[in-house]
């Protein structure tokens, strides 16, 4: 009983891992009809990783004119226009949502813009509105639709004086001050944008570190830098109230010693964490499992419910585009039967934060090395070592690496300093080979690179060092 | 690029086999589905099919060829439009084809493959490991290494069957412990070969060891090394279940589908079940971080085979008739004993009966059978004196003894296992409830 919309596989959601999915099952043959309400490429794309990354480079060009004299340069009036700015991010974006729109034609997936949720076994019902537009049928279904930033009580985001990250990648003005409550990726990442371009940034994070997935000492080396710039930081603290005047915010912060201190700023942005957007799916009685906001899976991505699937951020941490693609071409292959598809390693999946200083990492940190009753050697570089990082005028930072003691195995690595996230790559796949240090050491790295630090940090764990 | 044909692992435990019979020859053309060989594995033949279309280009391995590791190729197959110039292995010093293959294949009818030699690629170091490169990560290596065991013993679970980590720490945790490439001097070794020879031992023939055996002596090793085996033994009264058992057997149809005839054994194996049922401790195995529990109760029965022995399962035994249990059985034994039963008809059981009562053995203690945490020993039904009523009687009397791994079962979980198990094999009838 085929017919025009019946399918192979639907995925609801069309983010990284929804939009991957579907590609990979059309390559592998199959029929694939794809539902997205709002953007092709989802948060990620749309939202998130992508239009924050066209303003962390206008940041970073700015930056480089502001201090152009260091390389010989000379620039007068140096200034921004943060409409303009905010236009090239989105310009970004929309250029790449209608990539992707592209890639999806071209590999003959079927979208369908509205809302998807499950209307019984093996059926997707597809509205706009209160309208019902389409009722889809396949044996196979895929739930990726994400996740959204979470509210705290007390601390919810109007759109206008406290901003999510949404307002806050579209500023209409430049806001003087700014409170920024949580430093995760996302938190630091604001608060770097807004700091190199002139305000005055607070950061409040409740755990004692910025950062805090992150190695102990790669976020106090970070801290270092951003209380350089001129950054406040409250490690330990919270903000227990906002006052909202007409155009500024009044917070009151529990620095977490016994003191209070009250802080007025322009803007706020909430960076407070993430939920699995899981409501409105079509859930209620089917025996999909959701514990805190996200869907219970095996390793094979499976939900409770047979045929039906989730991968991505709705699925849980960590919440990174590159995780909901590698889970949603697991899922597809299993799904298709594929010989040699292999569950996600968690231990593989780097992490990367593009602030000023960028952080990337992959791995166990030294902490969660020594949790877990390993015997470790440890090694470290420095930039101020290397050649490369000298002639970019970039000498702050440092690669660290950790191996087992006993096997070699490579635990886990943290960076911080210009371009690490393009350097992890490689110790990511050396993870994924499953290298030791043996072979790491007989890697030839090219000169003069910064990736030279990287062989470096290696050589240091096992004491051979050779520019430090 | 010809097709690669490798050397399949038809059971979780397979590392290597051994190529009984090829069903093909060079230059056949050959479709999907169609046998290309019959391959020896650790407990069963079993039949490769192709899974593409295609013509025989070489046979790598031949007839008869024993301890073939896993993922080893063993012939190769032409696609549409190659022909023997193709085979050809682009790695640097493979031998030259055999001129004749070039020429004419079609025109080589002889079904033994010329001398080819079995490994088409030299091996790429002076590793110690045999035959064909083995695909491991470098961790995977050292990890080998520091803990002694070779590579060769150990299925890879990573991209293309390549060994890595977690397939060392599972090897590890599953005590499979090959011994070390090279664990003795050479000057110690060579000695020893000699002191044979000249110290005038008697003749003796050399079996070598088939897949099987070498399975049951590394499981049984296991079992007893890592097992703290302790055994529990109970007399049953079995008058009742032999008078029980000749009037079910009265009442079956002399012949088609519907007919049966129930066993002693059929019996002990449905008592066995149902006594897991009410006591579900003892349906159970070790694992490192959990005792796990089994919920259904899946009888694994020892059948004797020629090379050695083998476990069918009778699955859900607690949810099978008697009539069911005794048909399953014999179509399980009969084709264990011509080596054709499917890897998941004998992989997977949570609980073992072994009954050498038909060899008249009065009773005796069985190994336990990893992973499970217990095994049954059952012994011969003999008339033995008994005191009934304060009286001295006649009854048949069968020995049991459970052996059981005390990491999993204490004692008294033991001994109320043995009392459920009596009590159903002495009052049959209990048997329907």
């Amino acid at each position: 009983m085929a017919n025009e919309n019946t399918f192979d596989l639907i995925i609801i959601g069309g983010g990284p891992g929804g939009y991957v999915a579907a590609i990979r099952a059309a390559q592998l043959g199959g029929s694939v009809a794809l539902v997205e309400r709002e953007h092709l490429g989802g948060i990620c794309l749309n939202w998130g990783c992508i239009p924050t990354k066209a303003l962390l480079r206008t940041a970073e060009v700015f930056h480089l004119m502001n201090n152009a004299g260091d390389f010989g340069l000379e620039v007068k009036e140096v200034a921004f226009d943060i409409a303009k700015t905010v236009k090239r991010s989105r310009d970004v974006a929309r250029r790449l949502s209608a990539g992707v729109k592209h890639l999806l034609k071209k590999n003959k997936v079927k979208v369908f813009d509205g809302h998807g949720r499950l209307d019984g076994p093996g059926k997707v019902s597809v509205s706009a509105g209160k309208k019902q537009t389409a009722s889809l049928t396949a044996k196979n279904i895929i739930l990726s639709s994400g996740a959204r930033a979470r509210d705290l009580p007390g601390l919810e985001a109007d759109g206008k004086l406290v901003w999510s990250y949404k307002e806050a990648m579209v500023p209409e003005t430049m806001p003087r001050s700014l409170l920024v409550v949580g430093s995760g990726a996302i938190g630091m990442e604001f608060a770097s944008f807004y700091r190199t371009l002139g305000a005055d940034v607070t950061v409040v994070e409740i755990l004692p570190t910025i950062l805090p997935v992150e190695d102990a000492e790669i976020s106090a080396l970070a801290r270092k830098a951003f209380e350089a710039q001129g950054m406040n930081i409250h490690t330990g603290a919270t903000v227990t109230s906002l006052q909202k005047a007409a155009k500024n915010v009044t917070a009151v912060i529990d620095l977490g010693d016994g003191k209070t201190s009250n802080l007025t700023v322009d803007r706020v942005i909430l960076a407070v964490g993430i939920t699995g957007n899981v409501e409105d799916l079509g859930l209620d009685g089917t025996s999909v499992k959701v514990d805190r906001g996200h869907i219970v899976i095996d390793q094979w991505l499976q939900t409770g419910e047979p045929g039906v699937y989730a991968i991505g951020d709705v699925v849980g941490p960590p919440w990174l585009a590159h995780k909901a693609s590698h889970e949603g071409v697991i899922c597809v292959e299993k799904i298709a039967g594929l010989p040699d598809v292999h569950p996600l390693n968690t231990a593989n999946i780097p992490g990367c934060t593009y602030c000023m200083p960028q952080i990337a990492s992959v791995g166990m940190t030294e902490q969660a090395a020594k949790d877990a009753g390993r015997k470790t050697k440890v090694g470290r570089f420095p930039y101020m070592g290397n050649g490369k990082a000298i002639a970019l005028g970039e000498s702050d930072g440092m690669i660290k690496t950790i191996f087992d003691a006993e096997t070699g195995e490579l635990l886990g690595t943290h960076m911080v300093g210009a371009e690490v996230t393009e350097l992890i790559q490689g110790y990511c796949i050396a993870k994924q080979l499953e290298t030791t240090e043996a072979d790491l050491m007989h890697t030839i790295f090219p000169h003069p690179t910064l990736s030279e630090m990287m062989h470096e940090s290696v050589l240091d764990a096992y004491g051979r060092a050779i520019h430090f | 690029m010809p097709i690669e044909i490798l050397m399949p692992a038809l059971s979780p435990t397979m590392t290597e086999g051994n190529l009984a019979k090829w069903h093909v020859k060079e230059g056949d053309t050959v479709n999907a589905g169609d046998i290309l060989a019959e391959i020896e594995t650790d407990k069963a033949t079993m039949e490769i099919e192709a899974v593409e279309e295609g013509v025989v280009g070489r046979i790598l391995v031949a007839d008869g060829t024993e301890g073939i590791a896993v993922n080893a190729p063993i012939a190769l197959l032409l696609e549409e439009g190659e022909d023997a110039a193709d085979l050809e292995v682009p790695s640097a010093s493979a031998p030259p084809p055999p001129a004749a293959a070039e020429s004419a294949p079609e025109a080589q009818p002889t079904p033994q493959a010329p001398a080819v030699p079995a490994t088409p690629v030299p091996p790429p170091s002076p590793s110690a490991e045999k035959g064909d490169r083995v695909f491991a990560s470098p961790l995977a290596r050292r990890m080998a290494k520091q803990a002694g065991l070779t590579l060769d013993a150990i299925t890879g679970s990573g991209p293309h069957g390549r060994i890595v980590k977690q397939d060392i720490e599972a090897a590890l945790a599953g005590g499979i412990t090959a011994p070390s490439a090279a664990p003795l001097p050479p000057s110690a070794a060579a000695p020893a070969a000699v002191m044979v020879e000249a110290s005038g031992m008697p003749a003796y023939v050399e079996v070598p060891n088939s897949a099987m055996r070498k399975v049951i002596a590394r499981r049984l090793s296991e079992s007893k090394r890592d097992a703290p085996h302790f055994y529990l033994t109970v007399e049953c009264d079995i008058d009742a279940l032999l008078s029980t058992r000749k009037k079910l057997n009265e009442r079956s149809p002399g012949e088609g589908p519907d007919a049966y005839k129930i066993s002693v054994n059929d019996f002990i194996i449905r008592a066995a079940a149902l006594a897991l049922r009410k006591v579900p401790a003892a349906n159970a195995s070790w694992t490192d971080e959990a005792i796990r529990l089994y919920q259904a109760a899946d009888v694994s029965v020892a059948v004797a085979i020629p090379d050695g022995l083998i476990t069918p399962i009778i699955r859900n035994a607690d949810g099978k008739g008697l009539a069911v249990i005794s048909r399953e059985m014999k179509d399980l034994a009969g084709r264990a004993r011509t080596g054709k039963l499917m890897p998941e008809e004998y992989q997977g059981g949570t609980f073992s009966v072994s009954n050498l009562g038909m060899f008249g053995i009065k009773d005796f203690s069985a190994v336990i059978n990893p992973p499970q945490g217990a095994i049954l020993a059952v012994g011969a039904g003999e008339a033995r004196p008994v005191v009934k009523d304060g009286a001295l009687a006649v009854a048949t009397m069968m020995n049991c003894t459970l052996s059981i791994d005390h990491r999993v079962v204490d004692g008294s979980a033991g001994a109320e296992f043995m009392a459920a198990f009596k009590a159903l094999i002495e009052d049959p009838l209990t048997m329907l409830l």
